[in-house]
């Protein structure tokens, strides 16, 4: 129940008030009751939830975390590359 | 760069970022000087946690408590039998969501009621309820209405569109329940029998979508009066450990504040139409039981007097049970959903309850405590 | 419990308990306590399968219950190394139902039938009054010349790797968004077909098959679940190789399903020695309906009578035999 997932506005039904929406090749229509006129357009992101649609996915905000994440990353990995050079230098099976 | 659909899922499932917050998280657990437990309210949180199995990613100074995430679980043996009766009512047409089907009252789960003849029908959205209503005309359609934050204003605006469609055979029985109150009653009840003061909350996930519903402004006693931390956190497992990062470095750093993770669908406010009609439909009984805690207040809703007409607990209150029933003698879901015991301490877990055969609310429906770690590994692994 | 439920028509652990408890205890013998797709007889020679077919809806993305009814059959006969000769077919039919549609079911057998060189030699048919059965319900038996010998679920050992011939979930998926009342679109087919040509060519070029099965009711899950306890080994699974479609992870997202549990109607697990496991995926590689065979785990003593599910970040779980009424009337 706790179901909800994103998916992309295809298409927009004024009079009945609902929207087609896209969730990895599957469609479905899902009802606009609980957002305001006009606040849901074609190609939006949003979260669906027992046939409604809940909340406009914030773009900026999802690809801001996807950013820190790829940076996360990036850090670790060099981290991890820096303490292998030092283990490295640390070895004593190395002759000197 | 572009967001496409499949990065909403993908990215925050990576493998690669779920090992990283692993890392960084057992990193700054070192600082710690005790162990922290922090209660994932939601259900949904659950099960991620125990579906990608995160808790085997986590130092041994972190563990969960599994809370009553779950409206299908907590819901109490009397109003499951209120569905069980008005089901088997002649004219009637039970219509609820799909949890509902093996949850065991007194006399039985909805799917006995069933093979004994009743019409119930499981839905994936309320909004199914109106085109059984048009072609049932004759029979009495009956929205018995679930969940928390999240579905309430789902059936607010059903019970608009039947008003605003004129259909004049559906009724609702509404117990939809509220998730701050719960909390509170968990780490601070207002029960002097009740000992809370055992709970070994340090801090809580908020749940993800609710939280869309009500705003994050609803946790913010938690910290400002119960020195707890609160992260709102999204169900995917990336989501998860970035969320327990936060609470940790909260920890360590002496913070206790409240924070959002899912920023991508969380704000302060929250869906304000969505508020607004839970607020034209509902207001708040000031008792309601949840199964395995007991009465609870201000924790659930009822419809508000202008909605008599279509209150089935009004017109129905003749033949709808009212004895109160005990819970299972064996049961220890009040426990376990304190934190105070886990699934695995229940001397009936995986025995005489189940799945298939439940006896007390952490194992009714797929989303509980017992029900996740069955599901997801009955031994510890 | 007093009364049969519809969660014990699921081919997970309900269903299991009910044919235990009902009927092994009453029929027990030691060529039906061996639990195999088929029963084997006469000394090894013959196979012998009986299906029964309640599929609702009856038409379906790529089938129908005419084509399941017959591909239900021969594949769990060819799942024992059979090849398919000769059939049965019952079907109780509502009254009032279309002649047309009728027709159209029996010429989907006729042509499943063609696919897999087997015949119709015996049958029956009834009517019963409206509403005493839904639209029609057929049963199929047959009977199949035992071509590869040995094939078991009790003799699965560490020596051997598990493989699937392709994408899993799709006829659970299909039916499901096909139901009415479901609101669904998608170009999701069933995977509906007939597996005993692929079964003779792994057959004919020389591969040790130790264990077969068609993932029908309970999915992969059910199939892995059922290997482990006959055979008392552990399974375990790299959860990233299993092979699943954009468009059944849409439909599992949307409804909660894990696509290891869905129903599959031409698709089958596979366990054979590791050193075939080459050998096998070139076989099945040359058919369109397994092109995307892979290896998606081996087999171990770690815990035995379990399936190990593991992550590609390090964590690992039991996949555990699916309950509850998953999807009823998906076969």
């Amino acid at each position: 129940m706790c179901l909800s997932i994103p998916s992309k506005v295809i298409q927009i039904d004024k009079e009945r008030n609902i929207a087609t929406v896209d969730t990895m090749g599957v469609t479905r229509e899902a009802g606009l009751d609980l957002m305001e006129e006009g606040d849901v357009c074609i190609g939006d992101y949003v979260l669906l939830h027992i046939g409604f649609v809940m909340n406009k996915i914030d773009e900026d905000d999802a690809l801001e975390s996807l950013k820190i994440y790829h940076e996360i990353l990036e850090k670790l990995d060099e981290e991890e590359r820096r303490n292998i050079v030092l283990e490295d230098d640390d070895c004593h099976n190395r002759s000197r | 760069m572009q967001l496409c659909l499949k990065d909403l899922y993908d990215g925050f499932r990576n493998p690669e970022v779920i090992r990283g917050f692993s890392k960084l998280i057992h990193q700054e657990a070192q600082k710690l000087d005790r162990t922290v437990s922090i209660m994932e309210v939601c259900g949904g949180h659950t099960h991620s946690i125990m579906k990608y199995g995160l808790s085997q990613l986590l130092p041994e100074s972190i563990r969960f408590i599994h809370g009553p995430g779950c409206p299908v679980c907590i819901m109490p043996k009397e109003r499951i039998d209120h569905a069980f009766v008005l089901s088997m009512q002649e004219e009637v047409i039970l219509v609820t969501l799909g949890d509902m089907i093996k949850v065991p009252g007194s006399r039985g789960s909805l799917q006995d009621a069933r093979a004994k003849g009743a019409d119930i029908r499981f839905v994936y959205s309320p909004l199914d309820t109106l085109t059984i209503a048009r072609e049932n005309p004759t029979k009495k359609v009956i929205f018995f209405a679930i969940g928390f934050e999240t579905t309430t204003p789902m059936t607010a605006a059903l019970i608009e569109l039947v008003l605003k469609q004129r259909i004049k055979n559906i009724y609702f029985h509404i117990n939809h329940v509220t998730v701050p109150e719960v909390m509170v009653e968990l780490i601070d009840s207002r029960d002097e029998h009740v000992d809370s003061y055992n709970n070994q909350i340090d801090a809580f996930l908020g749940p993800s979508h609710v939280s869309v519903i009500t705003g994050s402004k609803i946790y913010e006693p938690f910290p400002k009066k119960y020195a707890r931390p609160v992260v709102v956190a999204g169900f995917e497992p990336v989501d998860i450990m970035e969320a327990l990062l936060m609470l940790v470095r909260q920890f360590t750093e002496g913070r206790c504040e409240l924070e959002v993770e899912y920023k991508r669908l969380v704000s302060r406010e929250g869906n304000l139409k969505a508020q607004a009609a839970i607020e034209n439909c509902f207001e708040k009984r000031p008792l309601f039981k949840w199964r395995g805690l007991g009465n609870v207040p201000q924790s659930s809703y009822c419809l508000k007097e202008k909605f008599s007409d279509l209150d089935a607990e009004k017109i129905y209150e003749d033949i709808l049970p009212k004895e109160e029933i005990e819970d299972h003698k064996l049961c220890i879901c009040g426990d376990i959903l304190r934190g105070i015991a886990t699934p695995h301490e229940c001397t009936i877990f995986g025995t005489a309850c189940k799945p298939s055969s439940p006896l007390g609310s952490c194992m009714v429906s797929s989303e509980g405590a017992c029900a996740a770690y069955y599901k997801y590994g009955k031994t510890v692994l | 419990m007093k009364t049969v439920t519809l969660a014990m028509g699921n081919g997970g652990e309900e269903n299991q308990a009910l044919i235990s408890k009902i009927f092994y205890k009453a029929f027990q013998n030691d060529i039906l306590n061996k639990k195999e797709d088929a029963a084997v007889i006469e000394q090894g020679n013959l196979a012998f399968s009986t299906d029964s077919f309640t599929v609702s809806p009856l038409f379906f993305p790529g089938g129908d219950i005419g084509k399941l009814s017959i591909c239900g059959t021969c594949n769990d006969l060819a799942m024992m190394g059979a090849l398919p000769k000769y059939l049965t077919c019952s079907v109780i039919i509502e009254e009032g139902f279309s002649m047309r549609e009728l027709e159209k079911i029996v010429r989907s057998m006729k042509k499943e039938l063609e696919c897999n060189h087997a015949m119709v030699v015996s049958g029956d048919t009834k009517v019963v009054p409206r509403g005493s059965v839904d639209k029609i319900f057929i049963n199929t038996t047959g009977i199949g010349e035992i071509r590869y010998r040995g094939i078991s679920s009790n003799a699965i050992t560490t020596n051997d790797v598990i493989l699937v011939s392709r994408d899993v979930g799709c006829h659970g998926a299909a039916i499901f968004a096909a139901r009415e009342g479901i609101d669904l679109a998608s170009n999701l087919q069933s995977d509906c077909a007939s597996l005993s040509d692929q079964v003779q060519a792994l057959i004919q070029h020389g591969v040790k098959i130790t264990a077969l099965r068609d993932a029908t009711r309970g999915g992969v899950s059910a199939v892995l679940n059922e290997w482990a306890v006959q055979s008392n080994i552990c399974i375990e699974i790299q959860e990233e190789n299993i092979p699943v479609t954009c468009e059944v992870q849409g439909i599992c997202e949307m409804l909660g399903f894990e696509a290891l549990d869905l129903a599959n109607e031409g698709t089958f697990v596979m366990a054979v020695d590791m050193q075939d496991e080459e050998q096998a995926l070139e076989v099945l590689h040359s058919f369109s309906n397994s092109a995307n065979a892979v290896r998606i785990g081996s087999v171990s003593d770690v815990y035995r009578g379990k399936v190990v599910l593991h992550s590609s970040y390090g964590t690992k779980r039991f996949l555990e035999l699916p309950s509850g009424e998953l999807l009823p009337r998906i076969c």
